[in-house]
């Protein structure tokens, strides 16, 4: 299987919580959660905030370490777009040095180089030019999202894992952002894990998707059988609770 | 530019103290320790600060020694806000026993009042400029490094902090490029503050005559020396406090500035 660039087996997870009376217990959030994630395919994973999803991604990029089970990354480094495009860019920094600040931490490159590829990256994720010279306050939440998958893709990786990438943006500008990312699987053959509570979104972006409730993934299938054919009564609510 | 009237006031007063200051290094009136007979002389054109019980011209003297003060407090700033933000920094962003640790030696350290550390600090170490910047700073490291441990561990949890290690950046990296620069506001801030704290604690260690030698001019030793003659000789105490009141002035005015202009 030389396509995979992500394999997830029997993966479970928990946390430490302290209760009110100061005792600490593992509170399990993961349970024997196993995927696999091809190259170019967009694989999504929905359910109702709370079921873990954000564990998946934070056990997937290592963040979280308490887990039982196999991750294995066929991938080097794979990049991540969050939810919140205000809070991920250093508010400190222009759009611009956000852009070259992972080829300056590569340091392969010289300033020239830099600058070009930063201006190629900026093109491609539809960012005009004159932004590079702003902070990110001076942007809109849809420019933030471009910035966030720019400095994705200008290291080049294999697979983003985007946590609700465009449930902070009204619906246009959602529009435009998933047309962005699928012309980047389409072009460069990247691959998205992407998470999202909107059945809508995941309708119009992935080709597989995966359903999780309390830390289980209860059905699996591609996005038209998934849609027409659920087999799950808790898909089919999750179905008629987003028409 | 936004109008900013705090921050141009506060530099333009900073930079007349400043300027005095610097006249006072190539050029003073009179030599600053040059003693004569006309002892305690209300101002006048030929002294326009008066003159001490020496006959020691007053504006010469704290041309002199407000430049004393002002290295000292700089310097006092400087080694309270690299160590503190140093601390603070680790602190915050480790967590754990490093925390536990450090903060610890800093609550012990702030527990103690200041004088008294001041105290002994000067005995061991000894008097003059450089022993003084040496123990300000470190009595000053305690409150600079609680206000960076607590932002950086708020930053900690940022999401363009894990956009950063997503990069690779180093630990170092993240810390000192990329949120340094967000918390420089609140700790340039601090700095103003400190740097006002730092004037008036030299000048009280200089009037408990446990800071520089007297012969070194500092605004706190000629205060302490003014206050005996205050009912003969006014002038001495206000020629000395108003460039203490001045310099405390401009700065903080520029660090009120910098707080506004951020908002």
């Amino acid at each position: 299987m030389d396509d995979l660039v992500l394999e997830v087996k029997n993966l479970t997870s928990w946390y430490r919580v302290t209760d009110d009376r100061g005792r600490r217990h593992d509170k399990t959030v993961l349970r024997d959660v196993s995927f696999t994630l091809r190259r170019g395919e967009i694989l999504g994973l929905v359910g109702e905030s709370g079921t873990g999803k954000t564990t998946l991604v934070k056990n997937v990029l290592g963040l979280v370490k308490t887990n039982m089970g196999e991750i294995i990354h066929y991938t080097k480094r794979p990049q991540m777009i969050f939810q919140d495009p205000y809070s991920s860019l250093n508010p400190a920094y222009t759009v611009g040095w956000i852009l070259e600040e992972p080829l300056r931490i590569y340091g392969k490159y010289d300033a020239a180089e830099r600058r070009r590829r930063v201006e190629e990256i900026a093109e491609k994720v539809g960012l005009p030019a004159e932004c590079l010279a702003r902070k990110p306050n001076g942007l809109s939440g849809g420019q933030r999202q471009r910035v966030s998958i720019g400095v994705a893709l200008i290291q080049k990786p294999r697979l983003i894992i985007a946590d609700e990438p465009v449930s902070a943006l009204d619906v246009t500008i959602q529009r435009q952002i998933l047309e962005l990312m699928r012309s980047v699987r389409d072009e460069l053959g990247i691959s998205f894990l992407f998470i999202s509570h909107d059945l809508n979104v995941v309708y119009q972006l992935c080709d597989r998707v995966m359903v999780m409730k309390d830390g289980r993934i209860v059905e699996e299938n591609t996005v038209p059988e998934l849609f027409e054919h659920p087999r799950e009564p808790y898909t089919r609510e999750l179905l008629s609770a987003a028409d | 530019m936004k109008k900013n009237t705090f921050l141009r006031v506060g530099l333009v007063l900073t930079a007349l103290v400043v300027g005095f200051i610097a006249l006072g290094l190539v050029w003073t009136p009179y030599a600053p320790n040059a003693m004569d007979f006309s002892r305690l002389l209300p101002p006048s054109l030929a002294h326009p600060m008066g003159t001490d019980k020496f006959g020691r011209d007053i504006l010469s003297r704290v041309m002199v020694g407000a430049g004393d003060t002002l290295l000292i407090a700089l310097g006092t700033v400087v080694i309270g806000t690299v160590v503190g933000t140093l601390v603070g920094a680790l602190t915050g962003w480790y967590g754990g026993w490093v925390d536990e640790l450090l903060m610890r030696l800093n609550d012990a350290l702030a527990s103690f009042p200041s004088i008294l550390i001041l105290l002994v600090l000067v005995s061991l170490l000894g008097g003059g400029q450089e022993h003084m910047m040496l123990a300000l700073g470190i009595v000053f490291i305690p409150s600079y490094a609680r206000i960076v441990r607590s932002e950086f561990a708020r930053a900690r949890t940022q999401n363009y902090v894990r956009m950063a290690e997503l990069m690779g950046a180093s630990t170092a990296r993240i810390l000192f490029v990329h949120i340094l620069p967000n918390i420089w506001h609140t700790l340039l801030s601090a700095i103003t503050i400190g740097f006002n704290n730092a004037v008036l604690a030299e000048a009280a260690m200089s009037y408990l005559s446990i800071g520089v030698s007297p012969d070194e001019a500092s605004l706190g030793y000629m205060l302490s020396e003014s206050q005996s003659i205050l009912g003969s000789a006014p002038w001495y105490a206000l020629g000395t406090g108003l460039i203490i009141v001045l310099l405390i002035l401009g700065v903080s005015l520029i660090g009120e500035g910098l707080q506004r202009g951020e908002n």
